[in-house]
């Protein structure tokens, strides 16, 4: 029986257990030795022009190696052309020309936590004493917070652009699309702004060596990085080796490398001197990129019998102080924007717009939990308006099962799907008629603590970016062990136990033979790295396709070995041998093979670059209890299908399905990065920025459902992000279905208790 | 992340401690559990040039039974108060509260007396202590005084505790009234409470509804006159001036308040 | 100041500043880095180790007021011969942990909650972690593993 589809615990956490993880904070390097320790000197105001930088007081401090302000960034190539993206073309690239961000702000800060200077001292202690003494002199400018003033344009954070929106996209609304509705429900939405918060925070590492660099970073993508550096420091990649060590959660906050990183690697070449980083946590709350931030506007449609027929979605995308995603995170929601459903028409639009505030990027999801957000928003509305259950709703709108490859009107084609038995499942597995009794027995008593049930049904893109590819190399030694070397990077996603069982299921050989080596260039100078929801699906096929051709030499070798003709030979799985048919005594050990195979060695290299996205689906059902009286939200059961395709491993799956719901739980219910009007950080530590625990979640119920991918050999899509992405709309909308008796139709997340307090009194005032 | 410098200083005794902190002066702080004081000055929000370290005056730390009232030593952990079966049936209200002070990690360090002298309105102690009538003792350089607890909450973070002064023991008169009730109200199990009610009998004193924990007497006095727990909890937020904040504004914490101390006093009524 | 921890067992010497905060000194004296820091205001535990058999948090702790303590990390855990103490035993078979940067420090309150409540109800565990951030396993497994612990000890 093959290994893959099993519970298989994970090769990667012995290790972890006993020893801990080696993060970039804890790599020990001979190149290391001798390290200074880099402390970053952050603006403090939202918005300033630098009036001056006096750095005596900060260079005289004990243990100060240096102090660096951009006056020393002379050693960098010049900056690039203007690239003329304009934000437009659905890719995730920062916008040059006026929009460009330097490394150091230069003349002026747009954020709290912007990058003013460096200190590099003999020790951590230090550097934070001696960074206080780097004394900035800032002329403050009105700050731009919130997309309302960002429109209005009165402060402009880029005044060679001449405006704060920095790309618009979209055709105007089409008077005709809601003709022929019944019923026609309109909403402004907050999709809030949010900070990642891995556990680990963004850390870096650099020596500068005989004309080589080399930085150990806590990113998602150490090729992508080592692209990324060579463009910013002029240098040959040849002459970068980039290593991720053991990464502390990424959630996508640590794709490639960031300025802070960057100028991390630049001051050890810059002095000469090797330098280490690691962030604070306020540091990270403050300069880490946040995620969401997209006001939308909703519009939806249709008949008194439940047909949806038309769908608007308009987003005022935030991007924070830099587009550096030009318009790619709206992009994606507009793909998305019609979710599972067959409604007639769909139409989006979205403009970016430039603020005061941490730039946005990619969060777990990125894009596409707005799209779901958004629309499980307005289905809910648009039933609550005819006065229709909304699971019916969600039943009568969704795509059925033999209309795939289905293609929306925003352009998406969906592969493969199950979406109504996913809604059924989930209504099943939670006893949904069971629950509307009790919701309708509380309400009957005018009980303080009412029942919410919250459904939503998604659909997401994995791999949106397929084409980029991934690598695999195996290698068999002659000793029988296994390496593998993989583009993809995780960051506890448990790669090195899911390739180890491909190897094991293709080859035979034993899981505790196979070697996962991921995120050094100089041992992997290929390869895209982890985020997307796409390593099984790209990065495994590459390892599967890898083993395949290694058993195609190892039959050819084995014939050779065996003096048997190939046709002859069988591969015993289970005891990793190849075996003469018909003749127990000819057989080869994979170690012997290896041995025949000569100076090369046995192995084989793969670039996969055949995948496309796919499209895993689901159903998220929240059932939560409100105090009526406090607002306080307790989540009480929480119910998912997240249809992946085939699973390689449920450990791992269930694993990134749990997490995922946590992070969407919390957005909807707990966490949101706030900023003051003067653009000062109100959430800056965890003490405010609120994180979930585990004592406000229950157990999950996760429901299987696996409906494969047809378009590669493992059947599989991705699940990294698909519980983010269907478990913060089906707590929004428990929320709001615990007190909508009330009169209410809509709470903006996170859902706090003063927000739910308010929003009942608000309906009980109009009523 | 880092504290700025400063010199740190350990104590044998609560006599070298005071002598500590005199040599000091106004720069110098007392080190108890450090689960108040450390976090600031990591924030470098508090910059404390001498710590006298008092963590290892385990004579400080004691629940004991003095017949008409309570002992409780100033170093006794939040930990220990929680588990402690004296506080169980004589003293459930603090002993409740101390358990729901922060995780299990800084219950484990933190003090009564340390959450007390650090007076922050959100905490849970000063509320409880506030409730129950305590009176602290404190030893200074002039000997030793007692103050009465509705005298020591001053203002945010500033007590009666005169400079050098030590903060020894808190006694507790036994209550007569046996209903209590605490009602510690937050987004997350670890927050500071939003709002928080003590009661205990007929006493009733508040979290984070002011600058200091406050009674509220209103609604003491009409719970005393014979009002119901919905009535009188109907006076809750009289006299006080609630924080407006991330968490609350001042009127949500007024409407908390009435409902928590309509709980609290109904919850107490059941137990007496 | 001079300061001595014994941390998993053996003492640890050394001349740090009087700021030094025992997680550092964990982390670059006595070499130890598998417990991490996550925060700065106390709220994520993932520097928790046990200081005189009780749960804490290291990064609020200085060095000096260990002075003379014990201290276990979660390299201390494991028996003599490697084997594998029952709480790590447990993370592993139910999935506990995927990045690991907080399951050290939420190995070592989960010793500590098991110490002081041995049967706990999953509420209690819950209550018990609170001050135990992670970001990627939902918690969901993590709870799990310290019920299986609970209930191997328990039984054995």
């Amino acid at each position: 029986m093959s290994i893959l589809g099993t519970r298989v615990l994970r090769t990667e956490d012995p290790r972890l257990l006993t020893a801990g993880g080696v993060y970039v904070d804890d790599v020990s390097a001979p190149e290391l030795a001798a390290a200074a320790r880099v402390t970053f000197v952050r603006s403090p105001v939202a918005h300033a022009l630098i009036k001056g930088i006096d750095t005596d007081a900060a260079r005289a401090a004990p243990g100060v190696v240096a102090v660096l302000t951009a006056a020393d960034l002379d050693d960098l190539p010049p900056p690039p052309e203007d690239s003329g993206l304009t934000g437009t073309e659905g890719a995730p690239l920062p916008l040059g020309g006026p929009w460009a961000e330097p490394l150091f702000a230069v003349d002026r800060v747009r954020f709290v936590g912007e990058p003013v200077a460096l200190v590099l001292t003999d020790d951590r202690y230090q550097g934070e004493d001696a960074a206080e003494l780097v004394s900035v002199d800032y002329e403050p400018l009105p700050a731009v917070i919130g997309p309302d003033a960002a429109i209005a344009g009165a402060s402009l954070l880029f005044p060679a652009a001449g405006t704060n929106v920095a790309v618009t996209s979209g055709a105007p609304a089409d008077p005709a699309a809601f003709e022929g509705c019944d019923v026609v429900v309109e909403r402004t939405i907050e999709n809030q702004r949010l900070a990642p918060v891995p556990m680990e925070g963004r850390a870096a590492a650099a020596a500068w060596t005989g004309g080589r660099l080399t930085v150990w970073s806590s990113t998602q993508n150490a090729q992508i990085a080592r692209f990324i550096l060579a463009g910013a420091l002029g240098l040959d990649p040849a002459n970068i080796r980039v290593i991720a060590p053991d990464v502390g959660g990424g959630f996508g906050a640590k794709i490639g490398v960031d300025r802070d990183a960057l100028l991390v690697a630049w001051a050890a070449k810059h002095t000469g001197t090797a330098v280490r980083w690691a962030e604070t946590r306020s540091e990270n709350l403050l300069a880490m990129t946040h995620g969401r931030a997209q006001r939308q506007a909703v519009r939806i449609g249709g008949s008194r019998d439940g047909h949806i027929l038309a769908y608007r979605l308009d987003i005022i995308q935030d991007t924070g102080a830099y587009p550096r995603m030009g318009g790619f995170l709206p992009f994606l929601t507009s793909l998305m924007a019609a979710g599972p459903y067959d409604f007639g028409k769909v139409e989006t639009g979205y403009r970016v717009v430039v603020t005061n505030t941490a730039p946005i990027s990619a969060y777990r999801g990125a894009g596409r939990p707005e799209a779901t957000a958004a629309v499980e928003r307005a289905v809910d509305l648009f039933a609550a308006a005819i006065g229709m259950d909304p699971a019916e709703v969600r039943r009568i709108n969704l795509v059925p099962p033999d209309k795939f490859p289905h293609t929306t009107p925003c352009g998406a084609t969906y592969d493969t799907g199950e979406y109504v038995a996913a809604l059924d499942k989930v209504l099943a597995g939670a006893g949904y008629q069971e629950l509307r009794a009790e919701q309708a027995r509380r309400r009957e008593r005018g009980d303080v603590r009412q029942l919410g049930l919250g459904l939503a049904s998604y659909v997401e893109i994995t791999a949106a970016d397929a084409a980029g590819g991934e690598t695999a190399r195996l290698d068999v030694h002659d000793d029988g062990t296994v390496t593998v070397y993989t583009g993809s990077s995780a960051h506890g996603q448990g790669h090195h136990t899911a390739w180890a069982m491909l190897v094991q299921a293709e080859l035979g050989i034993d899981m505790d033979k196979v070697a996962v080596i991921h995120g050094d260039t100089d041992l992997i100078p290929l390869g895209t790295g982890t985020y997307a929801s796409r390593s099984l699906q790209l990065g495994g096929v590459a390892v599967q396709r890898a083993a395949v051709e290694v058993k195609e030499q190892g039959r050819k070798l084995a014939a050779t070995l065996l003096e048997a003709s190939e046709d002859d030979l069988e591969l015993d799985l289970d005891r990793g041998v190849w075996q003469v048919r018909g003749d127990p005594e000819a057989a080869a050990t994979w170690a012997r093979v290896a041995g025949q195979a000569g100076a090369a060695g046995l192995t084989a290299s793969v670039n996969y670059t055949e995948g496309q996205p796919t499209f895993p689906f689901g159903t998220h059902l929240a059932v939560t209890e409100v105090d009526t009286e406090t607002g306080k939200v307790t989540l009480v059961r929480h119910l998912t299908v997240d249809d992946a395709g085939t699973v390689l491993n449920p450990v791992l799956a269930e694993g990134q399905r749990h997490g995922g719901i946590a992070q969407g739980v919390a957005q909807a219910l707990l966490e949101e990065m706030v900023y003051d009007p003067d653009g000062n950080p109100v959430t800056g530590t965890l003490v405010d920025y609120a994180i979930i625990t585990a004592a406000e979640l229950p157990a999950f119920e996760l429901l299987q459902s696996e409906t494969p991918a047809t378009i590669n050999p493992l059947g599989a899509k991705g699940i990294g992000e698909a519980g983010t992405i269907g478990a913060t709309p089906a707590t929004q909308n428990s929320v709001i279905d615990a007190v909508s008796h009330l009169g209410v139709r809509h709470i903006d997340m996170p859902a706090t208790p003063e927000r739910v307090w308010a929003a009942i009194n608000e309906a009980r005032e109009s009523r | 992340m880092i504290t700025a410098p400063f010199t740190y200083q350990r104590a044998s005794s609560v006599d070298e401690a005071l002598g500590l902190a005199a040599a000091g002066g106004e720069d110098a702080k007392y080190l108890a559990g450090g689960h108040s004081l450390l976090p600031l000055m990591k924030l470098r929000l508090a910059v404390p040039e001498t710590l006298i370290d008092i963590g290892r005056l385990s004579e400080l730390s004691y629940i004991t039974d003095e017949g008409s009232h309570i002992a409780v030593g100033a170093l006794t952990s939040h930990g220990d108060l929680a588990r402690s079966g004296l506080l169980g049936s004589e003293l459930p209200l603090l002993a409740h509260a101390a358990g729901q002070v922060g995780d299990p990690q800084v219950r484990h360090r933190g003090t009564i007396g340390g959450s007390l002298a650090h007076a922050d309105p959100a905490a849970d102690l000063p509320a409880v202590v506030l409730a129950l009538g305590a009176t602290l003792v404190v030893q200074g350089p002039a000997g030793s005084r007692e103050i009465a607890a509705a005298d020591f909450f001053r203002d945010l973070f500033e007590t009666a505790l005169a400079p050098g002064e030590l903060l020894t023991e808190i006694r507790i008169r036994k209550p007569e009234a046996a209903g209590w009730s605490f009602q510690k109200f937050s987004k997350r199990g670890i927050d500071w409470a939003i709002v928080g009610v003590a009661v205990q009998g007929g006493s009733i004193a508040m979290v984070n509804m002011g600058s200091t924990p406050v009674r509220a007497t209103a609604a003491e006095q009409a719970l005393a006159s014979g009002a119901s727990p919905g009535d009188a909890a109907a006076h809750a937020a009289h006299g006080t001036s609630a924080p407006e904040d991330l968490n609350g504004s001042r009127g949500y914490r007024e409407h908390l308040a009435r409902v928590l101390v309509g709980r609290a006093l109904e919850q107490a009524r059941s137990r007496s | 100041m001079r300061v001595t921890v014994t941390v998993n067992g053996s003492p640890v010497t050394a001349d740090v500043a009087d700021r030094t905060l025992l997680v550092h000194f964990l982390r670059d004296v006595a070499g130890l880095t598998a417990t991490n820091v996550g925060c700065d205001t106390s709220s994520c535990g993932a520097c928790t180790v046990l200081l005189d058999g009780l749960s804490a948090k290291s990064c609020t702790v200085l060095a000096a007021q260990a002075d003379g303590s014990e201290v276990v990390t979660v390299e201390g855990l494991a028996r003599g011969d490697g084997a594998l103490h029952p709480v790590q035993r447990a993370f592993r078979a139910e999935h506990g942990l995927q990045c690991g940067f907080c399951t050290p420090g939420m190995v070592m309150a989960s010793v500590s909650l098991l110490a002081e409540n041995p049967a706990p109800t999953e509420a209690e565990v819950r209550a018990g972690l609170e001050g135990n951030l992670c970001r990627c396993t939902g918690y969901h497994n993590i709870v799990r593993a310290v019920l299986a612990a609970a209930s191997e000890r328990q039984s054995s």
